[in-house]
């Protein structure tokens, strides 16, 4: 039996002239937390519908758990799924508790769970005050807590944590990491590269309606070849032999400061370069290795043809 | 492929937009209007002839109907325009559909529960007048009034149809009210006079004798042809017996006609919104 619990098979879906998604496959292994990356518009949004069912690709195929969603299968496999929409919208007239009893009706998930639910998202203490009321934080949470109703296998999180403060965004991914140790698999999509980079198992790249990469956010670097920056900080006294060793070794520019020397080392350059300073290894003050940001991988994967960044002096 | 329909989700999405009705008060509000009107007609509708007091409950309905002939398909069209593009358009929609419900369910749900209290307001309104009524009444009497909010209420599950039928196939709530009025001024206000004007303009040769059946294509006049022709005071009253041919009479057949008006709106809203 295949581990993955979502699949996507060559689905093309255009609006008027607009290609939305054009022939993307992937898949999503069962227990991973998977982020999708892109700008708006690189039609992300448009395949977490078409997963959801919510939108008919004009071409290709999604297996959910390995059914495709139609027929009375999609019942069952829509019980199993949470979703939280971007930007979601509530009855401003229900209370949270409310809410969350409307959606536990449709789900078929006892009212008696809603309280806990609304517990885990830290919002028990307004269970009772009208959505009206809340805030842009507080209607997240809510909107987390009916995608958590009735414990599902797999959760769409389409831009989780809008709206969030700081610690909100800490306790978001808390609750990621406890329903990932649980067994369940996630999907979300963020702008926050940064936040999400160090969150997720495996990422997919998307931008004009393709996946422009998909795997660890390692992998992805990896491939790109992008370079990291390397910063040196040596004592005064072995600042002369250090330049012209890396001098020697190609590294012309560099740049000095009271922090050190700071460089941009390409990945096959970084082992040679430690081992032409290894003489001087014991007098460093300090080595910093900043690898590229998930925003550098994601412009490097962005431009139609990636280049492989060389060294300027050969 | 076609998927079962799962009547317990049609009762979720029901009861709560009934609910949010009771809620808000709109149920009170309408059923006391309807009430205050009932009262007001039956008891000082003679004004006009220098008398008031009750004068008998057919001249009373026949009041009643000129008057919820107007009302009942208005607020009828106003509850319906809403109920799915206004979903689509605060974007409340998606999480709904994501749910495990099909599109299907979802707009019976909310027909349903829209009906449920248009009908709640319309039996508590006109039921309140009625009771009140009662004592002055005989039982056949009783009758005619009975038939008459229940026709009011399949009257309303028309328009609402209609209303149901505007919100899924308009792409913004601004066109659905627009659309939703523009039915309302047809029905209520142009039909009859279009009626009329090709009666007069082609003297009477072109439509005569099926000029009224032309009349069961709108539900408004299904529902004043069932409360005027019930009873035989207010027909001769509006001297339309000579007109009329007899098998229009059968309230059974009639409610039929209007029953399919509860039922297409919706079909064709139904086949649009998968």
């Amino acid at each position: 039996m295949t581990n993955n619990v979502i699949e996507v098979r060559h689905v093309k879906k255009s609006f008027g002239d607009i290609q939305a998604l054009n022939d993307v496959s992937l898949c999503v292994e069962r227990g991973e937390v998977f982020g999708l990356i892109g700008h708006n518009g690189a039609g992300k949004s448009t395949l977490f519908k078409s997963m959801l069912g919510l939108i008919q690709p004009d071409a290709g195929d999604i297996l959910i758990n390995g059914t495709p969603l139609h027929g009375e299968a999609f019942r069952q496999v829509r019980r199993r799924i949470g979703y939280l929409p971007e930007n979601i919208v509530f009855y401003d007239n229900l209370t949270g508790l409310e809410t969350l009893w409307f959606f536990a009706d449709l789900k078929g998930v006892p009212k008696s769970e809603c309280l806990a639910v609304l517990k885990t998202v830290g919002l028990d203490h307004a269970a009772r005050r009208r959505v009206r009321g809340y805030s842009k934080g507080m209607r997240q949470r809510l909107g987390f807590a009916q995608a958590l109703l009735g414990k599902p296998d797999i959760l769409f999180l389409d831009e989780p944590t809008t709206g969030l403060d700081p610690v909100g965004i800490r306790e978001f991914y808390g609750i990621i990491s406890i329903l990932k140790k649980q067994g369940a698999t996630i999907i979300l999509t963020s702008h926050i590269l940064a936040e999400i980079q160090e969150r997720v198992d495996r990422l997919a790249l998307m931008s004009t309606g393709r996946v422009q990469a998909v795997g660890t956010v390692h992998l992805l670097r990896e491939n790109l070849g992008l370079p990291m920056q390397i910063q040196i900080v040596p004592h005064p006294e072995i600042l002369p032999p250090v330049l012209a060793t890396m001098e020697a070794n190609g590294f012309s520019h560099t740049i000095q400061s009271d922090e050190g020397i700071t460089v941009i080392c390409p990945r096959d350059q970084k082992i040679p370069l430690f081992a032409a300073l290894a003489p001087y290894l014991s007098e460093m003050i300090d080595i910093r290795i900043t690898e590229p940001s998930l925003e550098d991988v994601f412009h490097g994967y962005s431009i139609p043809k990636p280049t492989t960044h060389t060294r300027e002096n050969p | 492929m076609a998927i079962g329909i799962d009547i317990s989700q049609i009762g979720v999405i029901a009861s709560k937009e009934f609910w949010d009705r009771i809620r808000n008060r709109w149920v009170v509000a309408i059923a006391i209007v309807f009430a205050v009107f009932a009262l007001l007609i039956a008891y000082f509708g003679s004004a006009q002839q220098g008398t008031v007091g009750f004068k008998g409950i057919e001249v009373t309905i026949a009041s009643l109907v000129s008057l919820v002939i107007y009302l009942v398909p208005l607020i009828a069209l106003i509850l319906g325009y809403d109920a799915i593009v206004g979903e689509r358009e605060r974007g409340s929609l998606d999480l709904l559909l994501s749910m495990p419900i099909t599109r299907l369910e979802l707009l019976l749900g909310k027909f349903f529960g829209l009906s449920a209290a248009l009908s709640f307001s319309t039996l508590a309104g006109f039921g309140l007048a009625g009771v009140l009524i009662a004592p002055q009444i005989d039982l056949n009497s009783l009758y005619n009034y009975a038939g008459f909010v229940i026709s009011a209420i399949l009257m309303g599950m028309a328009f609402l149809s209609m209303g149901v039928m505007v919100s899924v196939l308009a792409s913004d709530r601004t066109r659905a009210s627009g659309a939703a009025i523009a039915l309302w001024f047809f029905y209520v206000l142009v039909y009859d006079l279009l009626l009329l004007g090709a009666l007069v303009v082609s003297g009477g040769q072109i439509g005569g004798d099926f000029f009224p059946y032309l009349l069961l294509l709108n539900p408004a006049d299904i529902f004043r042809i069932l409360n005027i022709f019930s009873m035989a005071e207010v027909k001769n009253l509006y001297g339309l017996a000579t007109v009329f041919p007899e098998t229009l009479s059968d309230p059974k057949l009639l409610g039929e006609i209007m029953v399919c008006w509860i039922i297409a709106p919706l079909g064709i809203a139904a086949w649009r919104i998968e």
